[in-house]
């Protein structure tokens, strides 16, 4: 990020106090449809997009799974059930189309994504862009010579134009609308999200990234990811996202697919840093065969609710899972994160890291998975919980749950919840940090194991995100 | 005794200590120069340690009564931090772990933050190199987190970095010789004479052996909180050759 790019955050930071990103342009799209949810507004936002009719009975289909669903009973019952789904704007369209040329997007659109730092990173290590203003991709790049290796990146919209095929064989084989509430919601009246494809041994070296960016108030965010790796081949997709500052409920509810065929690699890394008024409800999840490895890297240090459980499904043998998660619960924050690995097949592995810390009355929640069928054997699993809570407000919980059907299995699973201790800060301090500054040092430390996965600048930006989020409480 | 007032830094009077009640520090008087080493020796629990926390503001120990004043001005009034960026540093008997946090990224933001200013990447390269050089110190430790999982000999000599780079104007080391071997320990006193010239310089220790590389102006018996014999470095010799029983019984 340049200079000029942090002084002007900063300036946006003064304007909304801690959150950095919480400014807003003003609301000028080109379509809104009206707030609420029906068969009707389904179909209008498949008529809008010129979809297959497949696709419109897909959504269909979900739509009336969505309304017959109970809500989840886990997370936080209290807000789920206090959505008012009739709020929500559905669809509203920024542009009348992805541009290729930043010049051709409207410049406060512009200036808002240079603040968030995205076409800066495009300039300098990216190997491709998409950014996405409430329900679609404004502006997408990608360099030339990853085209021409026949890498696709597109976004979603675009893919189901330009790839119908692909898109008919694997969308929703991962993640079914039929999977939960949220899910069944975003194949409803998905809109955006990213399409990739890499062929046969083509390695992606520099990382693609999408960028999610809500500006409109009460608006639903419901991207659609998917990712197919071919056999042989690795990418690394970031995704970022922000929101404005608002009193009322965004709610942002995203399913991703990803599929790592033979000895394929896909990470996937998020550094999701909504604003407090954003419901972040989604549905992550990846197929890794033979010899694959899949990794999700995921933080979630905004949203007033995330509920969000990345998981993989080890189907071939010798495929290796990794999830390595952080989550920061400040106040009115409640982060119920996780991970889920099912081990299917034999000689398969997995990691797990997760790390948290609440402060402010925030609360952290661990809800994991970890499975071995009767038929995996030799599988190596391991988990690493840490909690770190910054004040006595705080809560933290763990909810494990394992379901071994293989005694061959070698698993390990260490947990602890700690504080920061007296000793630590007095030492911090005699080097003469003040008490926030220390603190921040702490945290960074403490998601250290989580931001050393991340490209270098991006690794610098979210700890000075944390060290904004560590401002303003501390004595 | 006629004391250049002029280069004083610290002056302690009749300090009284409390730790959750309990009367550590019992009376205890110290006056310290520029350029002046000054050993404090004494038994396991007699204070040593509770003297150098109480200095830097550990925030558990309590002033019950006395004075102490840094260039003339109340201590007291200075937070942990502010006495770190007025140039006093504190050398841990038990340095504290920072998991993750890593040595090169610590030293380079606690340089910034004593001194209140930015540092260029290239001068502090610079003053790194050429301090790790002096300690004997591999550019491995670097990548490392602060003191996690490193020996007790590591821990002081990182220690001792910090003290070398952050260049006090009083600088208070706890126990810094103990865990470290005959090598070691003379590569640290290096360290610590480099930065005695600008300083004022306590120097808690067990052992007559560091005197021998640091040499130290003044001598002090610390017997359950309060200094019960002052002198020269012989002082130092006569303790490690007859223990401190002599003194408890005139104490
Ligand atoms: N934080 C503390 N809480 C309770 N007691 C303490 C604390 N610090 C020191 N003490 C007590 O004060 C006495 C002196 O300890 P200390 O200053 O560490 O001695 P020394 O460094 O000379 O070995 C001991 O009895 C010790 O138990
Ligand atoms: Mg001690």
């Amino acid at each position: 990020m340049s200079d000029e790019a942090i002084s002007e955050s900063d300036e946006a930071r003064d304007l909304v106090g801690e959150y950095q990103f919480g400014f807003h342009d003003e609301d000028n799209s080109v379509i809104r449809f009206n707030n609420g949810l029906s068969e009707q507004i389904v179909r209008d936002i498949s008529a809008i997009k010129n979809e297959p009719e497949w696709m419109t009975d897909i959504r269909v289909k979900a739509y009336h799974h969505f309304v017959e669903r109970e809500m989840p009973k886990w997370g936080s019952p209290e807000i789920l059930n206090n959505i008012d789904f009739e709020a929500i704007t559905y669809f509203l369209r920024s542009t009348d189309s992805t541009k290729d040329d930043w010049k051709d997007v409207p410049e406060d659109i512009q200036n808002t994504f240079d603040k968030v730092g995205l076409r800066e990173a495009e300039g300098t290590w990216l190997g491709g862009i998409t950014a996405q203003y409430d329900s679609e991709a404004v502006y997408h790049s990608i360099r030339e010579d990853l085209e021409s290796q026949g890498v696709i990146f597109l976004d979603m919209d675009t893919g189901l134009r330009e790839h119908p095929e692909l898109v008919k064989k694997y969308f929703g084989k991962v993640v079914p609308h039929s999977d939960n509430k949220f899910a069944a919601l975003n194949t409803a009246v998905w809109s955006g999200g990213s399409f990739v494809y890499i062929p046969k041994g083509v390695h992606v070296e520099m990382p693609i990234q999408s960028y999610f960016r809500i500006n409109a108030e009460n608006m639903g965010q419901f991207e659609r990811t998917l990712i197919l790796a071919d056999e042989g081949s690795s990418v690394h997709y970031i995704e970022g996202c922000t929101a404005p500052s608002f009193a009322s409920t965004a709610l942002h509810s995203a399913v991703v697919e990803l599929i790592a065929m033979d000895g394929a690699k896909i990470r996937y890394s998020t550094i999701q840093n909504w604003s407090n008024n954003v419901l972040n409800l989604v549905t992550k999840r990846a197929h890794a065969m033979k010899n694959s490895t899949v990794e999700w890297i995921d933080s979630n240090i905004g949203s007033g609710l995330t509920m969000k459980y990345p998981a993989i499904l080890l189907k071939g043998e010798g495929s290796h899972a990794e999830v390595v998660s952080v989550a920061y619960a400040g106040k009115d924050q409640h982060q119920d994160t996780g991970a889920k690995v099912h081990h299917l097949a034999a000689n398969t592995t997995s990691n797990i890291i997760s790390k948290s810390i609440s402060k402010d009355g925030g609360r952290s929640t661990y809800r994991g998975m970890l499975q071995v069928l009767p038929k995996a054997h030799n599988c190596r699993s391991k988990i690493v919980c840490d909690a770190l809570m910054l004040d006595p407000d705080s809560r933290s919980d763990t909810y494990p749950t394992m379901e071994i059907g293989n005694s061959s299995a070698d698993l390990e699973h260490e947990a602890s919840v700690s504080k920061v201790s007296g000793d630590q800060l007095f030492y911090l301090m005699s080097r003469g940090f003040n008490e926030q500054e220390a603190m921040g040092l702490i945290v960074n430390g403490f998601f250290e194991p989580f931001t050393r996965e991340l490209p270098a600048d991006y690794a610098v930006e979210m700890n000075k995100l944390l060290n904004i989020k560590m401002e303003g409480s501390i004595g | 005794m006629v004391r250049d007032m002029a280069g004083e830094i610290l002056n302690i009077s009749n300090l009284h200590v409390s730790v959750e009640g309990t009367e550590i520090i019992k009376g205890l008087s110290l006056a310290i120069s520029k350029g002046e080493v000054h050993a404090i020796m004494g038994r396991n629990g007699s204070g040593k340690s509770t003297l150098a926390n109480v200095l830097m503001g550990h925030p558990a120990y309590q002033i019950t009564s006395g004075e102490i004043s840094y260039y003339g001005q109340p201590l007291e009034e200075l937070e942990v931090f502010e006495r770190a960026r007025a140039g006093m540093f504190l050398s841990f008997q038990y340095p504290s772990v920072l998991p993750g946090v890593k040595v090169g990224t610590f030293l380079k933001k606690s340089i910034e933050a004593v001194r209140g200013e930015a540092v260029k990447q290239k001068d502090f390269r610079n003053q790194l190199k050429a301090a790790m050089a002096l300690l004997d110190m591999d550019r491995s430790f670097l990548s490392r987190y602060v003191n996690d999982g490193f020996s007790g000999g590591e821990k002081k000599r990182l220690e001792i970095l910090q003290l070398v780079l952050l260049q006090p104007s009083l600088a208070i080391l706890d126990e810094t010789d103990s865990g470290l071997d005959i090598d070691a320990l003379k590569i640290v006193s290096k360290g610590i004479n480099q930065v005695i010239p600008q300083a004022g310089c306590i120097v808690i220790t067990h052992y007559q052996r560091l005197l021998e590389h640091v040499k130290a102006d003044y001598v002090h018996v610390m017997i359950d909180g309060k200094i019960v014999k002052s002198g020269g470095p012989d002082l130092a010799h006569k303790l490690e050759e007859q223990g401190y029983d002599w003194l408890e019984a005139k104490a």
